[in-house]
């Protein structure tokens, strides 16, 4: 595993939603903000954004992975 | 290559049927499009079956002999063919090839699904398996969510409004509530669109296709045989299929769907016409703004003009190009795998002449465009009058 799997440190929202109507595995996690992250060198990952909510080119910060799954936090 | 021509149709209606499984489906449709191809299941040389997820949403497997045996077909070819979305638009072109290669003459094609067996979650998960279940999926993202993604980016680069996504839906809806075969036959509002249940932000439910049951056929043969069988000929005069990448995230710019506009040019360039030329077209609106997109990359109008032209009308029943006057996946219903043919179907109707309430003035050169995933298939398949 490269930095950027280990870490994707930070990086600009692309593109986002709020999820309201979840599959089967996620029921208990709605509303939640999903959102295509650029990090640095171009490249984008798909993850959750916790807290605050995020706009397209916010910038966010990488907190955690949560079964593989990259969660964000918007930097203040 | 020898030119294809369409010689008969078959749909069932789309909708939610408790009392019909998969195969009474494809087996209805398979037979009223022999019947509308005067033609006898004992003459069909080979069986294409377009299918997303009939072995997840009905546990079947092997689905291809499995209908194509109780249609009465038997001893030939007979193959499923899963593109997501775009399972039937697939099988479509790759029996459209084998006819045009001179493989075989008479072929029937068959595109059926039958979701409505399972809870919404479910079907949200199943579906969600034709995105990256590595990455974007694992992330929660269901197909709403990628689609409103995309929305989200077309309103940021272009200023798309929520008003010109819901013009969709409500155009959709009026010509829908003209189909006798469709899902949801009702009229609805710009006011009731717009004050839609929140599936995904910001898409309501009144931008997402429904989740419905259905079938639909088409009897293909080389246009060199085609009046033994009929004198409604509809010719096949280009075809075209593409791929692009599955994830979301791997795509340089979501709102264009770069496979469309691969497989529409080549479509183009076979029929020797151009977009401009093409009258009327079936689009795949799984989601309100996946007609903006589709009517952007067919050409029809400039990158980031499909919300506009949408809220003006020129997509209507008697608008400048008119675009799903079947109603569209949104109203007729979305059947996945029988969808690519559905649409087909409808385009084949109009260039006949029998679309009834929702027939087309300038009938002579259709488009079906049909979607896998969030566009990581694309078929296109221009119909024209023989």
């Amino acid at each position: 595993m490269n930095d950027t799997l280990n870490n994707p440190g930070s990086g600009t929202v692309y593109t986002e939603t709020v999820v309201y109507s979840p599959p089967e595995a996620y029921v208990n996690d709605v509303p939640y903000q999903l959102a295509i992250i650029e990090l640095a060198g171009g490249r984008r990952v798909t993850g959750r954004i916790n807290g605050e909510r995020a706009q397209i080119g916010d910038r966010v910060q990488f907190s955690e992975f949560r079964n593989n799954v990259p969660f964000f936090q918007k930097q203040s | 290559m020898r030119p294809v021509a369409v010689a008969g149709i078959g749909k069932t209606a789309f909708g939610a049927f408790p009392d019909r499984d998969l195969r009474s489906l494809a087996v209805e449709a398979g037979q009223k499009a022999l019947e509308n191809g005067h033609a006898s299941a004992s003459q069909v040389e080979a069986f294409y079956l377009g299918n997303f997820a009939g072995p997840s949403f009905t546990g079947q497997n092997h689905l291809a002999p499995y209908v194509a045996t109780a249609t009465g077909i038997n001893g030939v070819p007979a193959t499923r063919f899963e593109a997501a979305c775009a399972s039937s638009g697939s099988a479509f072109f790759h029996a459209a090839s084998a006819v045009a290669a001179g493989l075989y003459d008479i072929v029937l094609v068959v595109g059926v699904e039958k979701m409505t067996s399972q809870t919404t979650p479910k079907v949200t998960e199943i579906l969600a398996g034709a995105g990256d279940l590595c990455g974007e999926v694992r992330a929660g993202a269901t197909f709403p969510a990628l689609f409103a993604m995309i929305a989200r980016r077309h309103m940021y680069q272009y200023g798309t409004t929520r008003e010109q996504l819901a013009s969709v839906a409500v155009k959709n809806h009026q010509n829908g509530a003209k189909n006798p075969l469709a899902h949801m036959r009702k009229v609805i509002t710009m006011e009731q669109a717009l004050a839609g249940k929140m599936i995904a932000e910001p898409l309501t439910v009144y931008d997402c296709s429904l989740i419905s049951d259905g079938a639909a056929a088409a009897l293909i043969m080389p246009l060199e045989r085609v009046s033994e069988f009929t004198d409604q000929p509809v010719r096949v005069l280009g075809i075209a299929q593409t791929s692009d990448h599955v994830a979301l995230d791997e795509k340089d710019d979501i709102t264009t769907l770069t496979a469309v506009k691969t497989s529409a040019e080549k479509a183009y360039k076979m029929a020797g016409v151009q977009a401009a030329d093409i009258q009327f077209a079936e689009v795949h609106d799984c989601f309100t703004i996946a007609e903006i997109l589709a009517i952007e990359d067919l050409g029809f109008v400039p990158k980031g003009q499909g919300g506009p032209y949408s809220l003006a009308g020129g997509t209507c029943l008697h608008g400048e190009r008119p675009v799903n006057a079947s109603g569209g996946l949104k109203s007729k219903g979305h059947p996945v795998g029988a969808t690519g043919v559905g649409q087909i179907c409808d385009v084949v109707e109009q260039i006949r002449g029998q679309a009834g309430e929702r027939q087309v003035k300038r009938n002579s050169l259709g488009l079906a465009q049909n979607l896998g995933g969030s566009g990581a298939t694309s078929v296109i398949t221009i119909l024209g009058a023989v």
